[in-house]
């Protein structure tokens, strides 16, 4: 591995270290190669590819309904997010109208899957500096949230539950009572869960001031989702670009101050809040009615092409499909919000300790099937 | 900041953990029979093929639907006559002989439930299946079928479409002409010759 002289310090000793791919830190098969002055790291290079499967050359030869199945493997914690980005393009491809009952169930899902992963954030980062008892919480929360996606869709993670126009199969019908005592339940561990770590002078003192992004600099890397409004930017697709049904519910974006880790951790811990309002408001306004507008035979979109972006746990969730009028589409490209995130990586960890690398790096929270694809 | 409120967030988080000190453990025991989680009524496990009771025979017809749409490729069917056609028993005119799938490879997605016409596949609840061998999990039409027993009497299986699939024999003689659509010998045809999934239509 070359490295050009003039980007290391002069007069350092410059030591190279390899992390991973094979880490227990680095959240995936991921690795990193980290050039260090004493404790100060200097340079850091990102390798990545090691999860590459080739989803989007794959979706090329799958029909329409098959790639739903590929979607859900990318980012493999907000299984049901993917699925949603997914339908929506097509959807928009098509110009289908989808039944209300269907918006409803949707959103209601995405964003139990929204809280289920900013839970499994929770515990990991917890992990990474340190603290095994947060892992523990968050995973015992997490769990009652798939129980739920067990009775719903039928599986924990890899749901295939999103159909090109609707849901595959109504909910049951202790759906709305089962929801509202997981939120209730959720309020009180979300609460729990921020009063064991949040405050946490230990946890303060290694998250606070470090791996600073400002503003521009996230705007300028294409950062997008919590890791771009830690750092104080006012922007959320769910509100600035509202898809689905998002317009109609009234919640709020929470903003960081200074974009450190803590920031980070910290907006996240509060998504998770907006995230119950949102599911509160949904499940009141739950309409009944139809489930899926049906498509005979095979999918076939019209010749054309569709970009549409969505708000995944990770951020800016972007899907673009063309259509050469078949029933397997001519292309598919994913825009995915950990990769782009993880440009940023560089910058938050120059001068700052070794030790705090994982720490950095788990503040991002990047999910390798999403960055290699 | 960190100095004024020295030990507080440090004791906010000892009073959770000493909280949760007196709560009744969440984890589940699993291999014990009694103790572990069990699985919701809509779980999907592998799939298995469905038998049907009254005319004693399988309700696939092996059209192949499920292998053309499967995203896997992990599934192979064969069809044959059916003797109990000929003698008027059943309403199947054609039948499965062979039947493999790969469950070492199944994603479990649940496509091949979806597109099949005949109600003759569900997701079992079945997800225990380790095997020594590699190719240990290759389910032939006998485990399927075994599954798919299992899985029926466990929660009292009704077929989706009843009428067009009970496997009676029709009354061909009776009207030889008709054109309608959703009578079985038609539809059978109809169903092999299109890859689509005719499924949503009939409903
Ligand atoms: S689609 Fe149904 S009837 Fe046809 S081969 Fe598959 S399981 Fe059998
Ligand atoms: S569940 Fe999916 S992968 Fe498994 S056999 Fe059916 S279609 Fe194939």
């Amino acid at each position: 591995m070359q490295v050009s002289q003039s980007q290391i310090n002069e007069d350092a000793i410059d030591l190279m270290i390899n992390m991973g791919p094979q880490h227990p830190s680095t959240h995936g098969v991921f690795r990193l190669v980290i050039w260090v002055d004493g404790e100060k790291i200097q340079k850091v290079e990102p390798h990545i590819g090691y999860l590459h499967r080739g989803s989007e050359k794959i979706c090329e030869s799958e029909s329409y309904n098959q790639i739903i199945t590929l979607f859900d493997r990318l980012d493999y914690v907000g299984n049901l997010n993917n699925e949603l980005a997914f339908s929506l393009a097509v959807e928009k491809l098509m110009d289908l109208e989808i039944p209300e009952r269907a918006q409803y169930i949707r959103v209601i899902l995405c964003e139990l899957n929204r809280i289920a992963s900013h839970m499994l954030f929770y515990g990991v980062y917890g992990l990474d500096a340190g603290a095994t008892t947060p892992m523990l919480y968050a995973f015992r929360e997490r769990e009652r949230i798939q129980e739920l996606f067990e009775s719903v869709t039928g599986a924990r993670l890899m749901h295939n539950y999103i159909r090109i126009g609707g849901i595959k199969e109504d909910v049951e019908k202790d759906f709305k009572e089962k929801v509202h005592k997981l939120i209730d339940h959720l309020k009180e561990s979300i609460d729990e869960c921020d009063d064991l770590l949040s405050n946490n002078e230990m946890f303060l003192v290694r998250t606070k001031d470090i791996g600073i992004i400002t503003a521009d600099e996230a705007i300028d890397l294409g950062l997008s989702g919590p890791s771009l409004r830690a750092s104080g930017v006012l922007e959320d697709i769910r509100v600035t670009d509202s898809y689905s049904i998002y317009d109609r519910f009234d919640f709020g974006i929470p903003i960081g101050s200074k974009g450190d880790c803590w920031d980070r951790y910290f907006v996240r811990v509060q998504e998770m809040r907006e995230s119950i309002k949102i599911i509160e408001q949904a499940l009141a306004d739950l309409p009944e009615g139809e489930i899926i507008t049906p498509i005979k035979g095979m999918v076939r979109p019209p010749k054309g092409e569709v970009f549409v972006r969505t708000e995944s746990p990770r951020g800016d969730l972007g899907v673009f499909v063309v259509s050469d009028g078949s029933d397997k589409p001519y292309r598919v490209k994913v825009r995915p919000p950990s990769f782009v995130n993880l440009q940023a990586l560089e910058l938050m960890l120059r001068d700052t300790y070794l030790a705090d690398a994982v720490l950095v790096l788990g503040s991002i929270d990047i999910i390798m099937g999403e960055v290699d694809r | 900041m960190i100095s004024k409120l020295k030990n507080i967030g440090f004791l906010r988080g000892l009073v959770v953990t000493l909280k949760t000190t007196f709560r009744s453990s969440v984890t589940a025991e699993y291999p014990k029979l009694d103790k572990r989680i069990q699985v919701a009524d809509r779980f999907m496990g592998f799939p298995a093929l469905l038998w049907d009771g009254n005319i004693v025979e399988p309700y696939c017809t092996g059209c192949m639907v499920c292998v053309r749409n499967c995203p896997t490729q992990c599934m192979s069917a064969e069809m044959k006559d059916n003797p109990k056609y000929e003698e008027g028993i059943s309403g199947r005119r054609k039948i499965i002989n062979e039947f493999e799938i790969n469950l070492g490879r199944c994603i479990l997605c649940g496509i091949c439930v979806d597109v099949c016409n005949f109600d003759a596949i569900e997701m079992s609840h079945e997800h225990e299946l380790s095997k020594y061998q590699r190719n240990g999990n290759r389910a032939n039409l006998d485990t399927l079928l075994e599954m798919g027993k299992e899985y029926q009497s466990k929660v009292n299986w009704t077929p989706k479409q009843p009428e067009k699939n009970s496997g009676k024999p029709k009354e061909k003689v009776i009207k030889p002409k008709t054109t309608g659509d959703s009578v079985t010998p038609l539809t059978l045809d109809k169903s092999l010759n299109s890859d689509s999934t005719e499924k949503d239509s009939a409903e």
